[in-house]
């Protein structure tokens, strides 16, 4: 079980959260103007590395806000927490 | 069927040669796929030049943690013609491999606990059934007729309102299974190559040439991955991004019991699926862990859940020890269905997206994937699993009966 630190609420386990998969995927700027490929990319396609990842969770069972973490899929280590609207820490 | 029972195996079911410095197709991975491929290869197109290489040992990653349930009662036509093919396969395999697999079509019970699922069952069966594949609805007491232990009783939170019946469905020793695989491919020359780790794979001008591996480069002709979990990992490395995320999936067993339970009982509602292996244990299996990773081991609270679901169905498991615990990693596609074919690279093929549910898949696949590598083509029942149906949108959407079941 991941123990993930919260920005709001501190370390709870990760039974508390819910999984939101890879952050900062952005909604098209101009949807209209995408071909095929590009829509079947944003859709369908997430980076899936083995190492560190981006990811967002919302903890459902508190505070319920979404928020940033940069965690190692090949450890599950987790190397940073951010909230949502700040840049991925270039360290992480 | 007793332990004693058990057959003996030979001392050595394959050599392991030194790798050569070309083939004329290498396999990414030892697991079921690559070894029903290469044998596929060797065996219906006379394709022998080949080597399997595996970073670890062969049947090491999913194809020997799995639950071994094989089933082919799947809702649309595509995933029914290639599931379907495949079981019937699995019907010839021990004779056709000279080799015992333990092959035991003892059914699959899907449970329905609410009005939706009852009505995607009813659904599920009349399309098999279209397919020629062998279905039935069962009222909660013809439920307990064909597994007894099974709690049919309307006081449960998600009480058992019926559920499809495959007959023909079952479970085969997933280890066996790799060993005769590997056994006859390895008879038939090809190569199987243990500790031998992809790390790298040239293209040039558009073309497959070769691998780099911790043994050193080998050329190709035609590269086939075959990595499962590692999908992503192994297609980033020729340029290939794939639509799959890599999930751990737990499995767990139960000491030895006497025969209990006489089929295979799923339930994708409250994540457990169960069998009596054939030495005794209780093989049980739930859901995907939420987050994306390549860790072989998940969290303890997906276990409690399985564990509880598995209870209330049934409740005489109530003083069964857990003997162990596994995980294995799954990439599962966002249409629950697989990726099997061409890339966009020359003579660089791919089978992945199985997530949890490939074994059941394996001599079917096997024989597939050899088709397409050695044509340049698809076969006819793994056409419509390209990749390129992310972009068309002919997706094979099998969430309703596949998901996290297998
Ligand atoms: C707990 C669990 C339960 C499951 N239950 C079922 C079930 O009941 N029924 C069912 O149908 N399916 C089930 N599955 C799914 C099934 O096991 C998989 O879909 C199937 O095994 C995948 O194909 P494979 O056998 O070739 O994969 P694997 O056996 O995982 O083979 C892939 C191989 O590639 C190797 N590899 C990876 N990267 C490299 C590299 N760079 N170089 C060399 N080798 C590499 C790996 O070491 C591995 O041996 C389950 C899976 C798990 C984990
Ligand atoms: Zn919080």
């Amino acid at each position: 079980m991941l123990l993930i630190p919260c920005p709001w609420c501190g370390p709870r386990d990760e039974a508390e959260f819910h999984y939101g998969g890879q952050a900062h995927v952005a909604y098209p700027d101009d949807p209209a103007a995408l071909s095929d490929t590009e829509w079947a990319r944003y859709l369908f396609f997430r980076d899936n590395p083995k190492g560190p990842f981006a990811e967002r969770w919302n903890h459902t069972a508190a505070c319920r806000r979404w928020f940033n973490v940069v965690r190692d899929t090949a450890t599950n280590e987790i190397h940073a927490v951010y909230r949502t609207g700040e840049t991925r820490p270039v360290s992480a | 069927m007793s332990t004693d029972e058990l057959p003996e195996h030979p001392d050595r079911l394959w050599n392991s040669p030194e790798p050569k410095s070309s083939y004329d197709v290498v396999i990414v991975g030892g697991g079921g796929h690559g070894l029903a491929t290469a044998y596929y290869l060797a065996k219906n197109h006379g394709i022998t030049d080949i080597a399997v290489l595996e970073k670890g040992w062969l049947a090491g990653g999913n194809m020997a943690r799995n639950t071994t349930i094989i089933r082919s009662n799947y809702l649309w036509d595509e995933s029914a013609g290639i599931y379907e093919h495949s079981l019937k396969l699995w019907e010839g395999l021990e004779e056709d491999l000279g080799y015992p697999i333990l092959f035991s079509q003892r059914g699959v019970l899907n449970l329905a606990h609410s009005m939706q699922d009852v009505r995607e069952s009813v659904r599920r069966v009349n399309a098999n059934r279209l397919n020629g594949v062998d279905a039935e609805w069962l009222g909660p007491e013809e439920v307990k007729e064909v597994c007894p232990i099974v709690n049919v009783s309307p006081d449960v939170r998600y009480p058992v309102l019926g559920a499809t019946y495959q007959p023909r469905a079952g479970i085969a020793k997933h280890d066996y299974v790799a060993w005769g695989f590997a056994r006859a491919a390895a008879a038939m020359g090809v190569d199987l190559i243990e500790h031998c780790e992809v790390t790298g794979i040239d293209v040039v001008d558009g073309r497959v040439r070769a691998v780099q591996t911790t043994g050193g480069r080998i050329a190709a002709g035609k590269v086939a991955l075959c990595a499962a979990g590692h999908s992503s990992v192994v297609g980033r490395m020729a340029g290939v991004e794939l639509p799959v995320q890599s999930h751990p999936l737990q499995a767990l067993v139960s000491e030895l019991l006497e025969p209990v339970h006489p089929t295979v009982v799923m339930s994708n509602a409250v994540h457990v699926y169960v069998s009596q292996a054939h030495k005794g244990e209780l093989v049980m299996g739930a859901g995907i862990d939420a987050y994306t990773s390549y860790r072989q081991r998940g969290a303890f609270h997906i276990i409690e859940q399985q564990m509880a679901a598995a209870l209330e169905l049934f409740p005489v498991f109530a003083r069964a020890h857990v003997l162990r615990t596994w995980g294995g990693v799954v990439d599962v596609s966002p249409d629950a269905s697989p990726v099997v074919g061409l890339t966009p690279v020359d003579e660089l093929y791919v089978n992945c997206g199985w997530g949890t549910g490939g074994f059941k898949a394996t001599p079917g696949v096997g024989w597939c994937y050899a088709h397409t590598i050695a044509h340049g083509e698809p076969h006819p029942l793994n056409a419509a699993f390209s990749l390129e149906r992310f972009t068309t949108g002919a997706l094979v959407d099998e969430h309703g009966a596949a998901a996290v079941a297998h």
